[in-house]
């Protein structure tokens, strides 16, 4: 006790920052929950799995000369299935949700509960560190995740086949991960979103389960029964209507995030992709069916990118807002 | 006299309808241990977290260590410790992890918090639990170690919110002991709030009470008991051994007593209401008159008195509230 004025005088040499001690604990208090435990098992499984299956027919895939892409071994690794488990891009569009809910859903609702609200926001932090800390923390660990993992597959591959990586792959496969991590910001911020809204974590949890099943399940069928009364017979229609249609259920698909990452991924792990919706037969008279540059998938990819950035922040934005007003005491 | 380190003017929230606190006025002196007391739903929690900043006043301003709080929270934070009433802790991590996360965020670098939260949980009591998870600590415990928190910053102004609550009376004990103790070896500020007055009458230098969002009454508490004494008078109950001497000479000798207000004689027992203390003197006079005294009685106010006057009958609803309100400002 007699020494409680050394310590005060401390602070004025060398502080420390207290976003960075947010973080800190809170990548600290992730790592070691079960939850995230699980998790990780769960993607390191689907990861080696569909790694394995690939690599059963990787021969087959790099040796097929009609495929445009054959020389790109590594986003074989990635994309190729011999269809008995979806490749990993496909898994992740399921899973990464799922990865985003687990580590959001609670974020705001526990500290609540706990009495840990009032006492962290009792020290002299802004409120918007905590949530900020709350958003950045989950990145930042589920980023090192999926980088360390692609950075052990593309070793893998290094060291098992010996071909070397091409530039662009390298680029492509950072891409993938980057879209990957802004898709699992997107269900990050929306659980947090709802860990704000709602006082239980179980029924914040069950709210983004309920979000994310709608949005892979339901919503298809929906668009599907909604736009099928107003389908003219195709058979009575121009090609250029056909088209139009078409477009207008894909685009009305798009509303969901799980699509935009899907096009978003197919069109960057396959360089042979050049559209996302349908080509008419002029528009393909003397293309070579040949893989785009890294720069044009990735123009072609950006509108989903943005869509993406644009999901996460407004529900960002808005539990910015409601936590900045909401009373901490109940 | 020095310049108030808590100063309160005109605070006033409202939650819709409801006012929760209503024009609150209050001074609190550096070194002094407050004692802010009241019924539960007062308001006492909300003028705190108004004076922390984390509760946006209504109208009013409320000024903690020559800082706005409402405009100037983080300053604020920097100087007052605040114990929440329903304090908890990151249950995975261990006492001396969670004292040290509050100490970084505090801004003190990690060797020097891992340091100095050792000395609280010294300090506190806890040096055995230092490596046990929070997740198992008692009621009590987690209060020890929220004062550790709140002392681990070298704050100004320590604010507690119910530090009582749910503690074994021992356990209360050695708890307000070390508020005080603490508070006079730091000249720290302290400001607690409670419903339990019995259990802050003796380490408050003053106290206010606080009913229904208003302040109704501040000062010492022997303020307070000489007050409602001047207000409801010194009442002694004398008991004679048998109605041996005449009622009416009883009467007429004890009528000489200054400032009497109520004589009652039923039986054996004498009732005398006087303004002063005039119990020896009315002894004297009955042993005079040749009385045979069994028993003497003198109502004193304690703590009981002024938590049963002021808040007792005050939460049942609002028409008594308003009628208890008329008899406080009396007082005031």
């Amino acid at each position: 006790m007699k020494n409680l004025t050394v310590y005060s005088k401390d602070i004025n040499k060398q502080p420390s920052i207290p976003m960075q001690v947010l973080v800190r604990k809170e990548i600290a208090a992730h790592i070691r929950s079960w939850r995230f435990i699980i998790l990780i098992l769960l993607i390191v499984l689907t990861f080696g799995a569909s790694l394995y299956v690939s690599s059963i027919g990787l021969k087959d895939a790099v040796s097929n000369m009609r495929d445009p892409d054959q020389s790109f071994l590594y986003l074989k690794l990635l994309t190729t299935t011999d269809n008995s488990i979806p490749p990993f891009h496909i898994f992740l569009n399921f899973l990464a949700p799922l990865l985003g809910i687990a580590l959001g859903f609670d974020a705001v609702n526990a500290e609540y509960n706990n009495g840990t609200l009032t006492r962290l926001l009792a020290q002299p932090i802004y409120r918007d560190n905590l949530l900020f800390a709350k958003f950045l923390a989950p990145l930042v660990v589920v980023g090192t995740l999926f980088i360390a993992l692609v950075l052990l597959m593309i070793g893998g591959g290094l060291l098992g086949t010996g071909v070397r990586i091409e530039p662009q792959e390298l680029l492509r496969i950072l891409g993938f991960t980057l879209i990957t991590v802004l898709y699992v910001a997107f269900w990050l911020s929306l659980s947090i979103l709802l860990s704000i809204r709602f006082r239980q974590p179980a029924t914040s949890a069950l709210t983004a389960i309920g979000i994310w099943l709608f949005f892979t399940v339901f919503f298809p069928i929906l668009v599907n029964l909604a736009i099928r009364p107003f389908l003219p017979n195709p058979n009575y229609i121009s090609e250029q209507e056909y088209i139009g249609y078409n477009e207008l259920i894909l685009n009305l698909l798009r509303i969901s995030p799980s699509q935009l990452y899907t096009d978003a991924t197919t069109t960057l792990l396959m360089p042979s992709v050049r559209s996302l919706g349908p080509i008419a037969m002029e528009q393909m008279v003397g293309a070579i069916p040949s893989p785009l540059s890294f720069r044009e998938s990735f123009l072609m990819v950006w509108p989903q990118i943005s869509g993406l950035t644009a999901a996460m922040m407004i529900c960002f934005a808005w539990s910015y807002y409601i936590f900045m007003r909401r009373e901490i005491r109940s | 006299m020095k310049d108030p380190i808590i100063q309160l003017t005109g605070l006033t929230k409202n939650y819709g309808k409801i006012t929760a606190v209503d024009k609150l006025d209050l001074h609190i002196y550096p070194g002094e241990i407050f004692g802010l007391l009241g019924p539960n739903g007062a308001g006492k929690t909300t003028s705190i977290l108004m004076m922390l900043g984390l509760t946006e006043p209504t109208a009013g301003t409320a000024y903690v260590c020559g800082y706005d709080a409402t405009r100037n929270p983080i300053a604020v934070k920097r100087k007052v410790g605040y114990l929440p009433d329903n304090v908890g802790f990151y249950p995975d991590m261990t006492a001396l992890e969670n004292l040290c996360f509050v100490a970084e965020l505090n801004g003190l670098t990690k060797s020097y918090a891992q340091a100095s939260a050792k000395d609280m949980l010294h300090v506190v009591g806890l040096e055995r639990e230092m490596h046990k998870k929070t997740g198992a600590f008692s009621r009590g415990m987690k209060q020890r170690l929220g004062l550790a928190e709140v002392l681990i910053k070298a704050p100004e102004v320590a604010i507690l919110d119910e530090p009582t609550l749910g503690i074994d009376p021992k356990g209360v004990d050695e708890f307000l002991e070390l508020i005080k103790q603490l508070s006079r070896e730091h000249s720290l500020t302290v400001l607690l709030s409670s419903h339990h007055l019995h259990q802050v009458q003796r380490v408050c230098d003053r106290v206010g009470i606080f009913v229904g969002g208003k302040l109704l009454i501040e000062g010492s508490i022997e303020s307070l008991a000489h007050n409602l004494q001047q207000q409801q008078g010194v009442s002694t109950v004398i008991t004679l051994e048998q109605p041996s001497i005449d009622r009416a000479a009883i009467e007429q000798a004890l009528n000489v007593l200054p400032g009497i207000r109520k004589l009652v004689i039923a039986g054996q027992s004498i009732e005398l209401i006087t303004d002063s203390n005039t119990t020896a003197a009315a002894v004297r006079i009955l042993v005079n008159i040749g009385a045979d005294i069994v028993s003497v009685s003198r109502n004193d106010y304690q703590l009981d008195d002024i938590y049963n006057t002021f808040f007792e009958n005050s939460i049942t609803t609002n028409s008594v509230y308003e009628k208890s309100n008329g008899l406080f400002k009396r007082y005031q």
